[in-house]
């Protein structure tokens, strides 16, 4: 939970609330960089491409990729298209949560199998639902204190090949029965062996479930949504919206480019977000129970994003880099914050670190153009929208003057998000960064904010500039 | 930021190979014997100024004097290996079997090196072959002597003999048979299919796989008796038995009968005659095998197929140098383009892969899994093959590639249409080939920018069965371009055959009178099958009504309209029923139905009561075909006729026993063949006037 406030200064005016208090005080929660005062001098970084696989609904089975078949995927069209050639990026950095055993760091198997050079550095990073923004987080600092020039900063998930897990005391049983040496004993260790070990546990189950608070992440949902007092119809209102506006977005082609149709070996071609479901309707979502926490609970499959596969991969650039290759810079990365608080309350965590950059940066809400904030859940979104329209918690834990102010429904999310395109974990940082600026450009806008919370407590944000 | 990206493992690669004790005992022309502390001889085997091993009589001779320098020097035991980078032995010299007509004079010879190799095969000591990429024919005769044989990963083994008309002749008849199951044995000689080295180790043909840090280890375990052998022949004992032979020997006839009609390929029946005979007794079958193969290698078949040896090697050597092509971008995802992609991508090249339908590109990549399934051996190859080949469905790989292949409709303003939108956007060394099977590249190349980077590439269908492809020039192509596309068909392991433009080059030129005619016996009432059946008698793989369902009515069509409009050659007139029949969507085997109607597997469905073919038949069908060579040579639209004949063989599988067309002509007479061709015009018409170019070669036989 956050902190209660140790001292409140009075607010001039709400509306300039954020710029009144710059750059002094941190919010409740911690952040990575709390204490910075000074924006970064180093050197600009940018982002000079980028592209991603099509989302992918898991169905019950695994789907046609692995983590780095999606990376490969959508990693050559898009190294194919750059004027330079594979072998002259610096390193390569990748974000995946759920990492399959026969693609340990699945950076360096990606980056092999793209051809990019047996000498080719390449680590894969990992933070949860932020480990994608991790990457480019990082390869945005390197490239800014002068230590790289080009780096290839990807996200990658497969949910469909989540593992199923053994119970521990299964794992247990069978170490016992593999070690016993004489018949006699195997035969002992074998009666052992009750039913319920060889039921598996999902491993995706457990991997979205927090393990201190024992919390699914549907369940912190539930309770952010409580604390500020989200309807289940204002839920599915935003859910029905998520869906038309990526409906709108495949339809009007605001996606070519961006996303790359992906071919499995079978033949088949994927070349669309198939979680879309543009013909839903607030009649069709209020038919469905809660998932979480039943029977009284409000978050349900149609308001909670999509189980689902994908990868995306951005180019960062130096100056220097830029002008080596002759390259388009499609947007600055001005700046970055990770922040944390209780795991209960993942949620919230987005309006930690976006103020806290926009203190840093002394912006206030009006001077942000167009906001990604990642769809875990419609209640969770909703529920950082209200929270920074609440003048005690801006107070009390964003450290504010006042209310942060509101964030309108066009500035945000223009072209849906995770409940209608899916949440590939690992990747889904990537994709909102890569959209936004994607958005930013065909909507002539000039500054924007990539941010989402992250299992485990903890929420990233990314401030960018198109020049 | 790494100062230098440099190849450590290309650095060290050298060092990995095991090539015995370093102070040598004896150097010879040919090959180097050592011994080490450990008192094992290594006799490695390096032919002078030759890229890989082979076997002739010098080198035989050799092995001869290196064996009793090894009966004399008190060795623990032999290692035989090779120190050629691509295998161990990749057979005989074929050179030295070139134009034997003395079954008698073979016989000698083949006698004195079957007592160098039962020489090995008596050593005392435990003899070690260790086997690397090929060994093939008489390299697998070596090993077979020795006590035992250990192949390194890559190795491959067979005996490919057959496919020269013969059968294996320096003891593999006998020694294969007894090593591991003889009806595998016999398989393997039969078909002339090579075996990798896991499936060796399944037969027992080899008695270890390791990797090439573990060969030393290896060979001292086996020296030493402590390598575990399981040669799986139990069966030989059975096979012993003359009765159990009969029945087996029945099976085989009747199945090489298929592939192979014995009255146009003796040898396999006779490998069968002398298993069947002398399968029993290993000193009996050594003699037959010694005369057998003799009278085999002194035959017309055999001479002629050691000629499409050559011609094979032949087309090969026209590829000098280095491509410098590691991207190729194919544009047209059609059954061609999408092969063609598949194959680059399967032979190490990085390919893009476009059209404007994306379903299109899909399903090539799907195909291409489909084949890299069958043909590559290992989940790795079949991963990085399909990483390779890449959907590219904005075109973007044009900037990137250093060639461009076009294989999109066969109309000249389509496919100019696709040469002003990328021409501008290709590197500035990149080539520019067509796929175009018939329209004359003075036509493509108008409006070029740079017209000399253009070149015709004309792959044939499918493209992982026919070798070959046509290079054609034109007026304005540069050599340099010319010459990195026949690089660059050697790099994917294709014959390049030059051709010059002109309608429908040299092939589809040479077939239409082929197929046209078959056309006109079809509305003279002749049975399908009956046609078909004089084709194969002569020796075609196909018949011409089954080769125009599997070319695609709808192609060979476009291509005789357009041959028959640009050309004067006497091609008969198509006939209504044919053009409506592809109007109605039967275009052959890939609808299901053409001339023949087609079952689930693709296999036409023939009736089985069509009466024989007449004597005329195959010269009716063949003749005009040969007539249209001629006449291609005489215009200068091939350089000579043995890159005729290579080029009819491998795109067309014309008759590989008869050794090409124009060898086929002058063997039997081009003196004949005029006077046959007169007789033909006198009853069918003026298209089978004999070409003026035969007077030319008339004096030359």
């Amino acid at each position: 939970m956050a902190q209660a406030p140790k001292s409140g200064a009075k607010a001039k005016s709400p509306a300039r609330a954020a710029k009144a208090s710059a750059a002094r005080k941190t919010t409740a929660g911690r952040s990575r960089t709390a204490g910075r005062t000074e924006a970064s001098s180093g050197r600009p970084v940018y982002l000079v491409d980028g592209a991603r696989t099509p989302f992918l609904r898991a169905r019950n089975k695994p789907g046609p990729f692995t983590p780095v078949d999606l990376a490969v995927q959508c990693g050559r069209p898009l190294l194919t298209r750059q004027p330079f050639s594979p072998d002259e990026f610096d390193t390569v950095i990748l974000g995946c949560v759920n990492v399959i055993a026969d693609e340990m760091n699945p950076a360096r198997v990606a980056t092999l199998r793209l051809g990019m050079g047996a000498e080719m550095t390449a680590f894969t990073v990992q933070i949860n639902c932020g480990s994608s923004m991790q990457s480019i987080d990082t390869a945005f600092r390197t490239i800014e204190a002068g230590k790289a020039d080009l780096i290839l900063a990807g996200g990658t998930e497969a949910l469909s090949h989540a593992p199923l897990v053994l119970r521990q005391q299964t794992v247990e049983w069978f170490g016992r029965f593999a070690t016993a040496k004489t018949a006699w004993k195997k035969t002992a260790a074998l009666a052992g062996l009750r039913p319920e070990m060889a039921k598996p546990v999902i491993g995706l189950e457990r991997g979205l479930t927090d393990p201190i608070t024992e919390l699914n992440m549907g369940q912190t949902a539930e309770v952010i949504g409580h604390l500020f007092g989200i309807t289940r119809k204002a839920a599915d209102a935003y859910a029905l919206e998520s869906h038309q506006r990526l409906a709108r977005a495949q339809n009007n082609g605001f996606l070519d480019g961006e996303v790359i149709p992906a071919v499995a070996r079978d033949g088949t071609l994927y070349d669309h977000d198939d979680g879309v479901r543009p013909d839903t309707s607030m009649d069709k979502l209020a038919k469905l129970s809660p998932v979480f926490e039943k029977p009284y609970g409000n978050v349900t499959a149609g308001n909670s994003s999509q189980i689902t596969d994908g990868a995306c991969w951005t180019v960062l650039a130096s100056e220097e880099a830029v002008k080596k290759h002759k390259l388009t810079p499609l947007a600055r990365i001005v700046d970055s914050e990770w922040s944390a608080l209780d795991p209960s309350i993942m949620g919230l965590a987005p309006t930690l670190c976006s103020t806290e950059i926009m203190k840093r940066r002394v912006l206030s809400c009006e001077d942000i153009d167009l906001w990604e904030l990642n769809e875990a859940f419609a209640a969770q979104v909703l529920a950082c929208l209200a929270a920074w329209e609440d003048e005690e918690y801006c107070r009390n834990v964003l450290r504010l003057d006042g209310v942060f102010g509101r964030i309108d429904r066009n500035r945000l999310n223009v072209d849906g998000g995770a409940i209608s395109l899916g949440h590939p974990v690992g990747t889904s940082g990537n994709r909102l960064v890569l959209h936004l600026v994607n958005a930013m450009r065909r909507l002539g806008l000039k500054r924007g904010i990539a941010t989402e919370c992250i299992g485990g407590g903890q929420g990233g944000a990314m401030l960018l500039e198109v020049s | 930021m790494p100062v230098t990206k440099a190849s450590v493992w290309k650095a060290l690669a050298p060092r990995n190979m095991d090539l015995g004790p370093k102070d040598t005992v004896k150097v010879f022309t040919h090959s180097r014997l050592s011994k080490g502390s450990d008192d094992i001889a290594w006799l490695v085997l390096d032919r002078a100024n030759e890229s890989t091993n082979t076997l002739s009589e010098a080198v035989m001779a050799e092995l001869d004097t290196a064996l009793a320098d090894v009966e004399g020097m008190g060795a623990k035991g032999l290692v035989i290996r090779s120190a050629k980078k691509g295998g161990f032995i990749a057979g005989a010299d074929i050179r030295d079997f070139k134009g034997v007509t003395e079954a008698g004079e073979v016989e000698t010879r083949m006698r004195r090196a079957h007592e160098i190799v039962d020489r090995l095969a008596a050593l005392s000591i435990p003899t070690v072959a260790v086997i690397h990429g090929h060994c093939l024919g008489g390299g697998l005769e070596i090993v077979l002597p020795c006590k035992f044989r250990i192949a390194v990963g890559d190795a491959k083994l067979g005996f490919p003999e057959i496919r020269l008309g013969l059968h294996p002749g320096l003891g593999g008849t006998f020694r294969l048979p007894a090593l591991i199951d003889p009806v595998e044995a016999m398989t393997m000689m039969l078909t002339g299919k090579t075996v990798h080295a896991k499936k060796a180790k399944a037969l027992g043909l080899v008695d270890a796989v390791v990797e090439e840090r573990h060969v030393k280890n290896a060979v001292r375990a086996a020296v030493a008796g402590k390598m575990k052998t399981d040669r799986g022949n139990w069966k030989s004992g059975v096979f012993g038995l003359s009765p159990a032979r009969q029945i087996a020997a029945r099976q085989m006839r009747t199945e090489a009968e298929k592939h192979a009609p014995k009255k146009h390929y003796p040898a396999p029946y006779r490998l069968i005659d002398l298993w069947e005979e002398h399968g029993g007794d290993a000193k009996a079958m050594q003699r037959a095998e010694i005369t057998s193969f003799s009278e085999l290698l002194a035959s017309e078949t055999a001479q002629n197929l050691i000629r499409v040896f050559f011609l094979h090697e032949r087309l090969k050597g026209t590829a000098k140098g280095e491509s410098g092509i590691r991207h190729v971008h194919v544009i047209g995802s059609g059954t061609m383009g999408g092969d063609i992609a598949a194959w680059c991508a399967s032979h190490g090249l990085h390919v893009t892969l476009t059209d404007l339908d994306r379903n299109a590109i899909a399903k090539a990549i799907g195909r291409a899994a489909e084949f890299y399934d069958k043909k590559l051996h290992s989940g790795i190859e079949r991963r990085d093959a399909l990483d390779r080949l890449i959907p590219d469905f904005d075109g973007s790989g044009v900037a990137k590639a250093d060639l461009v292949i076009e294989a999109v409709a066969e109309k000249a303003d389509v496919k100019r249409k696709v040469f002003d939108a990328i021409a501008p956007k290709m590197k500035k060394d990149a080539i520019l080939a067509t796929n175009t099977s018939s329209i004359p590249l003075e036509v493509l190349r108008e409006g070029l920018a740079c017209p000399d980077r253009l070149v015709g590439l004309h792959f044939f269908n499918p493209v992982a069965k026919m070798e070959l492809v046509e290079v054609v020039a034109h007026d304005r192509a540069s050599q340099t371009a010319l010459d990195r596309a026949h690089a660059f068909c050697s790099a994917i392991e294709r014959l390049p055959a030059a051709v010059k433009s002109a309608p429908g080059f040299l092939v589809n030129r040479a077939l239409t009178p082929y197929l046209t005619e078959a056309f006109v016996m079809l509305d003279e009432g002749t049975p399908k099958e009956t046609i078909d059946r004089a084709a194969e008698d002569f020796g075609m793989p196909m018949g011409p009504i089954e080769l125009g369902d599997r070319v695609g009515l709808d192609i060979g069509l476009e291509v005789v309209r357009m041959l028959k409009d640009k050309l004067d050659d006497p091609i008969p007139d198509i006939p209504a029923w044919l053009a409506k029949k592809v109007e109605n969507g039967e275009t052959g085997r890939k609808a299901g139905k053409g001339l023949y109607a087609y079952d689930d597997k693709g296999k036409p469905k023939k009736a089985s009561d069509a009466p024989a073919p007449s004597a005329e038949m195959p010269d009716r069908l063949v003749l005009p075909m040969l007539n249209t060579c001629v006449r291609c040579l005489r215009e200068g639209i091939v350089k000579d006729e043995d890159t005729l004949d290579g080029a009819m063989i491998f795109a067309t599988g014309f008759a590989p026993f008869r050794g090409g067309p124009m060898h086929y002509a002058r063997s039997r007479g081009v003196a004949d063949i005029q006077e046959t061709l007169k007789r033909l015009e006198q009853k069918h018409g003026p298209r089978f006037a004999p070409d003026k170019g035969w007077e030319a070669l008339g004096g030359e036989t």
